[in-house]
């Protein structure tokens, strides 16, 4: 399948830029975005292939951009892992990748992703300073981990290696993040759940999960043996080697004891452990809680006193775009910070890197729900209709400065990744 | 399996007809070369090729994201010094063993019924075509459709529990060497039932009738003349379980719940994280484990011979 593709590609290409080269006429379409369509004529035959984790690569945002913007975007959703795997080993199978921060650490050396010059982004000062400083508000201390401001930048077009500072070229176009913490079943657990110390809490023995991702799994693990008093982290995000150790004892001793009733790996396994009451409390995503709760099953994502651990996603340019579909996938990054696709995944839970621009496209109640951490007035349904709250309930965790305000680390890629993921696989097979 | 079958009608007067064909000029030699030819081609190409790539990037070096071409045993000395990889590969030696022993038995059981007790043909491949039913979905399907059954709240623990037989779920059922084991059985028994069943029916009935009528008892009946003639199929079906379980890893992750680790599981996480030459050393010591453990099986049947 990708070589044909490619061939596609390749034809697509040269025709497109010689149609690219005649067309003059700018027009000023795209009342919606608001944005002057340059390309407007020939813009409707580009086709940006884009791949990414499940929890941005929606069909729903596909059609919008035809409809918006009149291109066509074809998605494929793949785990964390693979992701990774196919930024870095088949940069021709992709236009714009969608990863996360600490994948972007990993696959940017490789050099299949270009940077992206700031002055073309036209919301890029209303993006949130966690992105570009690194503080949410300016006396935030920046968490542990993968900061994503740690890796969003570069020196220049080419630059290979991280600037320090906003540069004016960034690798990944912030999209989307959150803060994750635990998933709990509050009617099969029928007690207040306050600390990460209670995914190893012996009441919970064979009721308990936790994923399978071993850069995930072991911040999570971190959370857990730090509030337990057990490991004093010096960087959670970058632990040493002694550190991943101590770490994996406390883990491995847990799963001899038959603390955890199984490890997850997808999306909808962690949503068919909590639904089916196999598990109560486990490491879980935002819209899995969404997914179990739409089902009448309630789950909770609980708000823990040690904080959150966060994630960020971002879209990445792959090197070969040029010409026409450059263009292309500039006015697609402005057209993704506009608002549309921001107040969807704030109605799924997320947030989005440009939350004024969302709020357009959101009804006061359900910015007051999501964003503000206000009681819902009405119903609160998710962008596909399900109903996820009525009038007088209130989000988990509260208000986004709440939220993002107790990020305890970020995801993050560790210098002893390598022998951390020996250890982790240990771990699973212990 | 469909060799097998294919292979009954076979005599030897079969090959004398075949010098007056046509030869077009070509002596034997040539045309048995040719003949050869497209199958050595295609298993070059597509068995002994790979394999080969496969050894040579198992001494390759690999950093987070890219592999680069040398010639180190540092792959080869982590697999083979670290106390995991021991205790994955008994665990998987373990699913094995236990996986052939229950499908043998339920194998041979099956495939006796057919061929002795059912006296009809018509009866025969009505009720043999009954047991590839289930092969009708992917194996995938018929392994989750186990999760659940099996679960906590499952079908399963709440009938025990509705008819008093338990007070609470067991937690065993689901997620557990049971469960990765019930889904191996479930999924590779027939690969067992088929050859079984293929020699039993070559077997001469009148072999049985004489074996009666010289005083022998029905269990004298079944070591003595059944076992000894269904051996070659024993030893097949043996060889595919064993290969199948040796081999699987998707069937050990989703039934143990990520919890246990096979070989496999092991290769496909160094895939996920890029560290293709590790998962080349990996794969290459458990090919080497199944060849011995497949040349151990042949040491007990010379299988030409009996086919």
């Amino acid at each position: 399948m990708s070589t044909t593709k490619e061939k596609k590609g390749v034809s697509r290409r040269s025709v497109l830029k010689g149609a690219a080269a005649t067309a003059g006429a700018a027009i000023g379409s795209g009342a919606i975005t608001g944005f002057p369509t340059v390309w407007a004529q020939n813009i409707k035959d580009v086709t940006l292939r884009q791949f990414g984790t499940g929890v941005s690569n929606l069909n729903d945002v596909a059609q919008k951009v035809k409809e918006d913007l009149g291109f066509t975007l074809e998605m494929t959703a793949l785990d964390s892992d693979a992701v990774t795997q196919r930024a870095a080993t088949q940069p021709g199978s992709f236009d714009i990748a969608d990863i996360e921060y600490w994948i972007c650490k990993k696959v940017w050396p490789t050099g299949n992703l270009q940077a992206m010059d700031t002055s073309k982004i036209k919301n890029y000062d209303k993006i949130v300073g966690i992105f570009k400083s690194g503080k949410l508000t300016p006396e935030s201390v920046i968490a542990q981990g993968t900061a994503p401001h740690t890796v969003g930048f570069v020196d220049g077009p080419d630059g290979k290696t991280f600037a320090k500072e906003e540069t004016g070229w960034m690798t990944l176009i912030p999209t989307i993040y959150n803060a994750d913490t635990l998933g709990i079943r509050p009617d099969l657990i029928g007690r207040p759940i306050e600390s990460w110390t209670e995914l190893l809490n012996p009441e919970f023995k064979g009721k308990a999960s936790i994923l399978d991702i071993s850069s995930i799994g072991i911040m999570d693990a971190a959370m857990v043996c730090e509030a337990m008093g057990e490991i004093k982290y010096g960087d959670k995000g970058n632990m040493t080697r002694e550190e991943i150790d101590k770490t994996m004892a406390i883990f491995t001793q847990a799963k001899k004891d038959g603390q955890f009733r199984a490890f997850w790996k997808t999306f909808d396994e962690s949503v068919n452990l909590m639904a089916s009451g196999e598990v109560v409390i486990q490491s879980m995503w935002s819209p899995a809680i969404t997914a179990v709760k739409s089902r009448g099953i309630p789950c909770v994502y609980q708000p823990l006193k040690e904080g959150y651990r966060s994630w960020g996603g971002g879209i990445g340019l792959s090197k070969n775009l040029s010409g026409l579909e450059l263009e292309a996938a500039y006015e697609y990054i402005n057209w993704y910070l506009s608002g549309w696709v921001g107040g969807y995944l704030m109605r799924q839970g997320y947030y989005s890197a440009v939350p004024e621009t969302s709020k357009e496209f959101m009804s006061e109640n359900e910015w007051g729900y999501w964003f503000e951490g206000k009681e819902a007035t009405g119903d609160i349904t998710s962008p596909t209709g399900d109903k996820l709250a009525s009038a007088g309930d209130t989000r988990d965790g509260g208000s986004f400065y709440e939220r993002m305000g107790h990020v305890a680390c970020w995801n993050a890629v560790m210098d002893e990744n390598q022998y951390m993921v020996r250890k982790w696989n240990e771990f699973i097979a212990a | 399996m469909s060799n097998q079958t294919q292979a009954i009608p076979l005599d030897t007067t079969a090959s004398t007809p075949g010098r007056r064909r046509a030869t077009y000029g070509l002596s034997d030699a040539v045309t048995g070369w040719l003949l050869s030819l497209p199958l050595t081609l295609v298993l070059l190409f597509f068995l002994v090729l790979p394999i080969v790539m496969i050894v040579i990037v198992s001494f390759w070096g690999a950093t987070e994201f890219s592999i680069y071409p040398a010639f180190q045993f540092d792959n080869y000395e982590f697999l083979l010094t670290s106390p995991v990889t021991y205790s994955v590969f008994l665990n998987t030696i373990k699913y094995a063993v236990i996986t052939w022993a229950i499908t043998l038995v339920l194998g041979f059981t099956i495939a006796y019924f057919l061929a002795f007790h059912v006296r009809t043909l018509t009866w025969q491949i009505v009720l043999f075509l009954l047991c590839t039913i289930p092969f009708w979905t992917s194996n995938i399907i018929r392994m989750i459709s186990w999760i659940p059954f099996l679960g906590r709240n499952g079908i399963a623990n709440s009938t025990l529990m509705s008819m008093g037989v338990i007070d609470e779920p067991l937690e065993w059922l689901l997620f557990s060497d049971f469960s990765v084991i019930l889904a191996f059985v479930h999924l590779y028994t027939l690969f067992m039932v088929v050859p079984i069943f293929n020699t039993m029916m070559r077997i001469d009935k009148s072999l049985i009738e004489a074996a009666y009528d010289n005083g022998a008892t029905g269990l004298q009946t079944l070591t003595n003349v059944i076992i000894p003639l269904t051996k070659p199929g024993i030893m097949i079906g043996s060889i595919f379980v064993v290969t199948l379980v040796m081999g699987d890893f998707i069937t050990v992750r989703f039934m143990s719940g990520s919890q246990k680790a096979n070989v496999g599981r092991l290769i496909s996480n160094d895939i996920a994280l890029l560290q293709y030459p590790s998962a080349a050393a990996t794969a290459v010591v458990l090919l080497v484990t199944v060849l011995i453990v497949i040349g151990i099986l042949l040491r007990f049947v010379d299988i030409r011979k009996e086919l």
